[in-house]
């Protein structure tokens, strides 16, 4: 019997399950912690589609245009165009699964303004529509594991795949509560979360994201893409162990930005963008906010003109959040906000299917490289998830491939079983920062690449997660251009001949860049 | 200066013991962080399990009793304890795996065996109800406070509460019919009303809301309807 194996439990991993049990096909949905832990969960502004319900004439070809805009043209067209034109279907097949979406009195779907769109795009469910849509695929895929067809292994951690002639062949896994090893067969789709795991404590992600994932993929030749492209969210706040994320819907619903310099407020977005002004794309917001922050200034999210109705049906959430960490009421002041890391538009290198280096591996989410290119659009994670999921899915329903290994117990000793010491991440984390902040330059990339080379590292994982690490500093070091979330003050300019892909790999102990042709990534299984 | 009480274990299978900590950082944080500070600096060949992942109330991993509380540590400030102790143990409705760690599956099976699915389109649901119930952490810290739930008994508690209200709200057709079947017998017979759930939810989920407006739909007007036909 054919079973897939899913890393990760999140919004890809869900959406891959649900679309391999509805063909059919049984799946093993493994994770660290149950679906309700994931990050997916804390999505909060909402889904784009082209559905125009807003009398704006929006189209699929617009949402397509301003996604490759807003990625500064580094994305792989093919593949975005699926994506906006596989946006409306799945926006309202979610709403079917129950999500409950804010609606129009005629009961059309609503949509808000998010960054880099001129049109009202996205849907949304209040200001929490990950948890939302997570909810309602959780409930879709219950019912497939009632049936048998997927089988959840919560509380199980990837060792490492299992590659056999050159191909994946299945996975290695560890039992967390009982420490026990099992080698299960199978084609594997990755959906294990973007790198947060690689900037602890600084991030708008969870904690349970460790980055060992990707970093044992790597280690094991699988290549990886745009590493350097780093999405610092304009709005966060500073809360115990994180950066706790302020909606860009904030914004979207008329939140303005300010900074404050010796007591004069500048609403600098809107008098430096006056088209999109506080919407301009995150890459954009960031920048400008780093530099008023540089300036000696401080920054602020005015959310005070935002309406009593808009807070309670559209923003409730969010009002509560702020006021629990800030001590702040956002309808009746201002609060303080700062630029964090939020998400990761390179990864796990894939092409339009879903499908990696190699064969019999495929990646969706945000660990996968191919829809956002240099930097990714509010609202186009959750619809990259769920169709890459989707997507990945198709793809694995239509490969043929032999048994080569059996399902069962491990009961040797494998070097991967570790995991990196709180310490090593920390002092990674803080290498790696210093090194691939909003502002970049030659030095301050070599600098960090130089710390990192020195860290010692005490057992095979933190040489795989130092290895991935490396790799980041490298792209970024390679880039000698200003794209998107990359920006570099010696190299400001965006140049033509660098729109290609920063193509990561380990070989022979060494980390490998090349620069290459959009769209090549991943090889066709049919035809291996 | 703030004392810490672990109880911690090893396995299932080992006995649990107490290991104090002394903590002597800022108390303008929670005992997620102070928690997370203790293994990095304090425990360091020997962390405390623990589940966590988002650390700011929003995904339920890091539930666990906090001087006797079922609370989750990312909510919890230490400044709320002025008393200078603070003690954290596992939940104990839930089978412990070590240290704060216990296995949660038994919310996650419960729901399985309701039939928490729709199998038709779902019929938008106007008065919110799914929106509030959709919030569920699945956190168990209502089942550690209800006195009629136990892990294996038949009623599920306030847990699947939250999920088949959502469902029923928006079932149609057959759905709302096995919905309804599934509702009474795994939780509206269980529960006794105690409504202890009410306030101990950390998503702030109005249990109280959600039982009368699934009990109307699913009990009350069901045999009111009933009644009427014959």
């Amino acid at each position: 019997m054919k079973v897939i194996n899913i890393i990760g439990a999140g919004l890809a991993g869900l959406s891959a399950a649900l679309t391999l049990a509805e063909k059919g096909i049984h799946s093993r949905l493994i994770s660290v912690l149950p679906s309700e832990r994931a990050q997916s969960v804390l999505a909060e502004g909402g889904i784009n589609a082209a559905l125009d319900t807003m009398g704006e004439d929006d189209t699929r070809e617009l949402h397509f245009e301003e996604t490759m805009r807003g990625g500064v043209m580094l994305a792989d067209p093919a593949a975005v165009k699926a994506l906006t034109d596989g946006a409306p279907g799945i926006v309202e097949r979610l709403a079917a699964l129950g999500v409950p979406f804010n609606r129009n009195p005629d009961g059309s779907l609503m949509l808000r303004s998010f960054g880099g769109q001129k049109k009202k795009r996205t849907a949304f469910a209040q200001s929490s529509t990950g948890k939302m849509i997570m909810t309602s695929l959780i409930d879709a895929v219950r019912r497939y594991e009632a049936d048998g067809l997927v089988e959840r292994l919560s509380h199980h951690t990837m060792i490492r795949l299992l590659i056999k002639d050159g191909v994946c062949a299945g996975v290695r896994v560890r039992d967390d509560y009982g420490g026990r090893l099992y080698d299960y067969a199978g084609t594997v789709i990755i959906a294990c979360g973007g790198l947060n795991g690689f900037f602890p404590g600084i991030t708008t992600g969870t904690d349970a994201n460790s980055g060992m994932a990707a970093s044992v993929l790597f280690a094991q030749g699988v290549k990886f893409a745009n590493l350097e492209m780093i999405q610092y969210h304009p709005t966060t706040i500073g809360i115990p162990g994180k950066r706790c994320l302020v909606s860009e819907a904030a914004r979207g619903e008329g939140g303005r930005l300010f900074s404050l310099k010796d007591g004069v407020r500048s609403y600098f977005m809107e008098e430096r963008y006056p088209t999109l002004g506080n919407l301009m794309p995150r890459d954009v917001v960031s920048r400008e906010m780093y530099s008023e922050l540089r300036g000696g200034a401080e920054t602020f999210l005015d959310m005070t003109g935002i309406s009593d109705g808009t807070w309670e049906n559209k923003l409730s959430d969010l009002r509560e959040e702020i006021i629990h960490y800030l001590s702040l009421d956002p309808a009746k002041e201002p609060i303080p906000v700062e630029p964090g890391i939020h998400y990761f538009m390179g990864g796990i290198y894939v092409n339009t299917r879903h499908e990696t280096c190699l064969p019999g591996l495929y990646a969706a989410g945000e660990c996968a490289c191919i829809y956002h290119g240099a930097n990714r659009l509010g609202g186009n994670s959750l619809l990259g998830a769920v169709f890459g999921g989707m997507t990945a899915a198709q793809s694995v329903s239509g490969y043929r491939d032999r048994p080569r290994l059996t399902d069962g117990a491990f009961n040797g000793a494998d070097e991967l079983d570790c995991a990196p010491s709180e310490a090593f991440s920390a002092s990674l984390g803080y290498m790696l920062r210093e090194g691939l902040g909003i502002v970049r330059n030659d030095s301050g990339i070599r600098a960090a690449l130089e710390n990192v080379q020195m860290l010692g590292y005490g057992n095979a994982a933190e040489r795989a997660k130092k290895a991935l690490a490396e790799a980041m500093l490298y792209s970024a070091l390679g880039r000698m251009e200003s794209r998107g979330a990359h920006y570099r003050e010696d190299f400001p300019e965006t140049f033509e001949g660098f729109r290609s892909v920063t193509a990561a790999e380990y070989r022979d102990d060494a980390v490998r860049i090349t620069f290459e042709d959009i769209g090549q990534g991943g090889v066709d299984n049919d035809k291996v | 200066m703030i004392k810490f009480e672990i109880l911690r274990r090893r396995s299932a299978s080992d006995p649990p013991y107490t290991a104090t900590v002394s903590y002597d950082r800022d108390a303008d944080t929670t005992v997620a962080e102070a928690l997370t500070y203790i293994n990095a600096e304090i425990l360091t060949d020997d962390p405390v399990a623990w589940e966590h992942s988002c650390r700011q109330k929003k995904c339920g991993a890091c539930a666990m009793l906090i001087n006797g509380v079922p609370k989750l540590a990312c909510d919890a400030w230490l400044r709320d304890y002025p008393e200078g102790v603070i003690r954290l143990a596992p939940l104990r409705k839930f089978p412990p795996v070590r240290d704060l760690m216990v296995d949660r599956s038994v919310m996650f099976e419960n729901l399985k065996m309701l039939g928490a699915w729709l199998t038709e389109n779902a019929d938008g649901d106007t008065e919110g109800t799914a929106y509030d119930a959709s919030r569920c952490l699945q956190c168990g810290c209502c089942l550690e406070v209800c006195p009629n739930f136990y892990a294996g008994g038949k009623f599920s508690g306030a847990a699947a509460l939250a999920p088949a209200s959502r469902l029923i709200s928006e079932a149609q057709g057959a759905d709302r019919k096995r919905l309804y079947g599934a509702y009474n017998e795994r939780f509206y017979r269980g529960c006794g009303k105690s409504l202890s759930c009410r306030n101990i939810c950390p998503a702030g989920i109005d249990t109280e809301r959600l039982l009368v407006s699934s009990n109307a739909a699913a009990v009350w007007k069901r045999l009111f309807r009933r009644g009427k036909k014959k």
